[in-house]
């Protein structure tokens, strides 16, 4: 549309009328389009574009908030979460071991109930992780295109409403999820994809004790920080970088925490 | 100081005039607003110290996309009629046409053109919030443009005759 030799590039043209062109360019601007009237009467119908848009939309600012709107009904809504991360992930750091991969292996058949059944199924979920996480055709079953489908069917086939979270304001995609056996039924396992390709997984499954604390685990470059909440277990692995993953946890945390609330 | 749920509050008018024109429909803008109002109220400690604003149109747009795909999947029956009524006299038509002239936008173009020209976000901001580097969001806006124009300057009839 506009030559590549022109003095005045079209990127200017848009900033120039959105308000972002740097005061030294305004004038040079302007005074080609003055020279120039086809260009002149593209931007001038840019410009109608805008003024068109906000005299359509620019008094919805402008009326009352609606009461369901209103911060204090909002905040209502969000309700007090049942625990402060910060404190479970106060007490994860006091009790932050790491272990072998081996440990879950042996303990197999033991009550999910007890501690070390807990352990076991976040070191069968972070060997999951390591497993799935280097396939490249064929990571899970369902992909995350298919959210409704897979929601369905994986809540069906645990027996609880999978909410699966939304972690796209961390930059984390979701990629899919499948399932798997866990050591006291099926479990479902999420993976999201952050942009460079680093991979996040959830695993999760009813739990026989109904809360725990948040503990952290660390073997050959995979972690986990693992919880029961609402008697269903949830183990979020990824590479070993615990300030990054303890982000990613914290917001899957607050998802399912929210809905939890939603449900009650 | 302003607290954190303060900055949320003096934005929800703004929230909602681009909620609106983004999904051209008041019930579904104030429910975009209000899920995004929740899931940034609920996730505080994930706020980063970028400006409160940015952050709450990135979130209200990834949530417009998701409820965008969720609609893809499920097959809708809209009226042709309902939506497409003669254009009335007066100052209402041209904003019908601006309407029905956003609605043809490939999604990305329609936030990245409303972020600019309802918003006033600057293109970096508009980088952030869409994830992508400036050029792509020049590109965006661009494209957004010239099929706002050629819309308006007489696709519309070729398109009237479908019906």
């Amino acid at each position: 549309m506009i030559d590549r030799m022109s003095p005045v590039s079209e990127d200017e043209l848009h900033a120039f009328i959105d308000g972002q062109l740097p005061a030294d360019r305004r004038e040079a601007v302007a005074s080609w389009l003055a020279e120039n009237p086809e260009q002149a009467a593209m931007v001038a119908a840019w410009r109608a574009q805008a003024e068109g848009l906000r005299a359509r939309y620019g008094a919805v600012a402008d009326e009352p908030v609606p009461e369901r709107l209103k911060i204090e009904n909002v905040l209502r809504l969000t309700g007090a979460p049942k625990r402060s991360w910060i404190a479970m992930a106060v007490a994860a750091s006091v009790a932050a071991f790491a272990i072998g991969g081996g440990i879950g292996w042996f303990a197999r058949g033991a009550s999910a109930a007890a501690p070390s059944g807990f352990d076991m199924l976040a070191s069968e979920a972070l060997d999951a992780y390591k497993l799935y996480v280097v396939e490249v055709r064929h990571p899970v079953e369902v992909p995350g295109s298919e959210l409704a489908h897979m929601t369905q069917w994986l809540s069906k086939r645990l027996g609880y409403d999978q909410r699966i979270p939304d972690l796209q304001a961390m930059g984390l995609k979701l990629v899919g999820g499948r399932l798997l056996p866990g050591p006291t039924g099926a479990a479902a396992f999420y993976m999201y994809e952050g942009p460079s390709g680093e991979r996040f997984t959830i695993y999760c499954a009813k739990s026989g004790v109904t809360q725990t604390a948040l503990r952290y685990k660390e073997a050959n470059q995979a972690a986990a920080f693992y919880w029961v909440d609402d008697k269903v277990a949830y183990v979020v692995s990824g590479p070993a970088d615990r300030d990054k993953l303890e982000k990613v946890s914290k917001a899957i945390y607050d998802q399912v925490d929210k809905a939890a609330v939603k449900r009650s | 100081m302003a607290t954190f749920a303060q900055k949320v509050e003096a934005t929800i008018p703004a929230l909602r005039r681009y909620a609106r024109a983004l999904t051209r429909d008041a019930d579904t803008a104030d429910d975009l607003v209000q899920d995004t109002l929740v899931r940034a109220l609920r996730s505080e400690h994930l706020f980063q110290g970028e400006e409160v604003r940015s952050w709450l149109y990135t979130i209200l747009t990834n949530l417009n996309r998701n409820r965008l795909r969720s609609l893809a999947r499920r097959p809708t029956l809209t009226s042709i009629e309902d939506n497409d009524a003669p254009d009335l006299a007066g100052p209402e038509a041209g904003g019908r046409d601006i309407e029905r002239a956003l609605a043809t936008l490939a999604e990305d173009q329609r936030n990245a053109l409303l972020l600019v020209v309802l918003e006033g976000l600057s293109y970096r901001e508009i980088a952030e919030v869409q994830g992508v580097p400036i050029g792509t969001v020049m590109s965006r806006l661009a494209r957004a443009r010239v099929q706002i124009k050629s819309y308006l300057d007489g696709e519309r009839p070729a398109l009237r005759r479908v019906k």
